[in-house]
């Protein structure tokens, strides 16, 4: 990071592509973080809604590598990420200093990982066991189990912050100004992935015992991410490069309304109590869907005003 | 350069942009020998640059700074313009190979920076960290490219063509060590002369550990577009910097998580 930092680089017009893997990768690195600590440490009653992250986990890690793939200027060579085809020095390629290198890694292993949790989520759900995370007949109980799921959720929050740091890791204007942006990613991909599973709970109804504890989890992120955006800004301008987010002004605001809208929410007005009657949760819902659709706008919208403004 | 090309040895050029005429010839023989097509001619209303820019078919470009002062100056104490021909810096510590994620490029038996095409995947990771605008990502094959400091025909114990076709010698292909000895003469002899701005650009470390392709410049590197020491980083500088913020957030995070899941009795 420099002070009135100097740059001669060409932009890698890295745009749509990109922008939905940055997205899509947030949304399933922190649905897997958010659904092995709702195993691990929440409620019995919140295994359902852990289920649900870990079904959002895989479904939208799915897209990450077609979107990466379709990126590339030789599509049928994603390969060479992770193999070493120089004539003479076969092997793997892991360059640890090149998170592009580092994630292509963490993408195929974590991948592995949320494969893996959302079949062992399926077979219980067809199961019909009850949502208890108790019991010998889990296919991935015990220590072993929730070992596996930490182990998961360390590399699901790597996942969820590397593409941020990716970015920084350059010479370019503002992305390389800053070291705030994997942090930023990451709050903001557990900000969306909170709102994600509140609004997947829509479609199952024990999973509405966690609804509180997202919206109050989301509005933890919030403030996380708040805090990170001002840190990002501070660097920027130290840096001078600062007014180039002016003419992705409405994306920076569409952003700052997803941070806003959990904060809101999380006071308090949208718990769920187990004594609330249906009028309660109808309107809960409804609420859920409007907070949930711009904490997801903000999501994109963030990482869409990172990626524009310094191309 | 008359000593022959060894593997194993530090090759690069010596650029003295003080005796640079603009005639482009480095840019034609470089086309010619690599066969570039060269993108569609563009009138850029830019001096007498259409060129544009350092990019896949450009491996040479003849920068034109306009560097002409508005006021008429004493008859003798004019300037005109700065006159510079840019090519790929074959880096010491090379911001493109920091971050190259298939190792596609590489450091060739002449110390030089050279991309394998058939490694290349297109992933542009180093057009974001060349701090110089060399690489561009050819359309037609997906992958990216730049000077190779003519390794073909280095291996053929040939000198590059830009510099074989350079009529002023401005361009001088040869040994690292030779070439900063040479770059040392001349740069003494400009100040004797009274140019006191005449300053040698990655000729020592401080930029990016030293240039295999360096510079004799006659204003601050940034007239050229050129970072300046302070400014010369590579990517990998950002990364623990990047990682810690990234964890000390997920460490908060998961903080969070535990605090808003815990378990309760009522929720
Ligand atoms: S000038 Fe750019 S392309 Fe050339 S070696 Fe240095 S970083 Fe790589
Ligand atoms: S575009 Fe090619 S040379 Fe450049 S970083 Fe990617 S794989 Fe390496």
């Amino acid at each position: 990071m420099y002070l009135a930092a100097e740059h001669f680089v060409r932009a890698p017009q890295w745009t749509w592509y990109i922008l939905g893997y940055f997205f899509f990768a947030g949304l399933s690195g922190g649905s897997y973080a958010l659904a092995t600590l709702l195993r691990l440490v929440g409620d019995a009653r919140d295994e359902a809604a852990a289920r649900i992250g870990f079904y959002a986990s895989f479904l939208t890690l799915l897209v990450c590598p077609v979107l990466l793939t379709a990126d590339l200027g030789v599509w049928t060579r994603f390969w060479h990420m992770l193999v070493n085809v120089t004539p003479g020095d076969p092997g793997l390629n892991f360059t640890y200093g090149s998170p592009m290198s580092v994630g292509a890694w963490v993408l195929f292993v974590f991948g592995l990982f949320a494969a893996v949790s959302a079949l062992e989520a399926f077979v219980l759900d067809r199961r019909g066991r009850s949502t208890s995370s108790a019991g010998p007949a889990r296919p991935l109980g015990g220590v072993l189990g929730r070992g596996f799921n930490i182990a998961g959720g360390i590399l699901a929050l790597f996942f969820a912050s590397y593409t941020g740091v990716l970015l920084s890791v350059s010479n370019q204007p503002i992305w390389s100004d800053t070291w705030m942006l994997g942090g930023l990613f990451l709050a903001s991909g557990l900000s969306g992935s909170a709102a994600l599973i509140a609004l997947l709970t829509r479609y199952r109804a024990d999973a509405v015992f966690s609804l509180g504890r997202l919206n109050e989890a989301d509005g933890y992120f919030s403030i996380l991410e708040l805090v990170l955006l001002v840190a990002f800004f501070i660097t920027i301008v130290a840096a001078g490069t600062a007014s180039l987010t002016l003419p992705w002004f409405p994306l920076w605001v569409l952003a700052l309304v997803g941070i806003a809208s959990p904060l809101v929410a999380a006071r308090g007005h949208m718990r769920i109590r187990p004594a609330g009657g249906s009028a309660v949760i109808a309107r809960a819902g409804t609420d859920t869907l409007v907070v949930s659709v711009l904490v997801l706008l903000g999501v994109l919208a963030l990482r869409a005003a990172v990626i524009f403004s310094a191309q | 350069m008359a000593s022959a090309i060894k593997p194993g040895e530090s090759y690069g050029f010596f650029t003295d942009t003080s005796i640079c005429i603009g005639c482009k010839a480095c840019e034609v023989a470089c086309k010619e020998w690599n066969q570039l097509e060269g993108n569609d001619p563009k009138f850029l209303a830019d001096s007498f640059d259409n060129t544009g820019q350092l990019d896949d078919q450009n491996w040479r470009h003849v920068k034109f700074i306009d560097n002409v002062p508005d006021q008429s100056v004493d008859a003798g104490n004019g300037k005109a313009w700065l006159m510079m021909s840019d090519v790929c810096k074959h880096c010491k510590h090379a911001s493109c190979m920091d971050v190259c994620p298939t190792g596609a490029i590489i450091r060739t038996e002449f110390n030089s920076v050279f991309i394998q095409q058939d490694a290349c995947n297109g992933c542009r990771n180093c057009i974001a960290a060349c701090p110089y605008s060399v690489i561009a990502i050819n359309p037609k094959t997906g992958t990216a490219h730049k000077c190779t400091l003519c390794y073909d025909r280095l291996q053929d114990g040939l000198q590059p063509a830009c510099a074989k076709a350079c009529p002023t010698q401005s361009i001088q292909f040869g040994p690292l060590a030779e070439l900063q000895q040479a770059a040392d003469v001349r740069l003494a002899a400009l100040h004797s002369q009274g140019v006191t701005q005449a300053e040698l650009y990655g000729r020592d470390d401080k930029v990016y550990g030293g240039l295999n392709a360096f510079f004799l410049l006659m204003d601050k590197p940034e007239a050229y577009g050129l970072p300046n020491a302070d400014n010369a980083g590579l990517p990998s500088r950002n990364d623990l910097g990047g990682y810690i913020a990234a964890l000390i957030t997920a460490v908060l995070g998961t903080i969070a998580g535990i605090v808003a899941f815990r378990r309760r009795g009522t929720s």
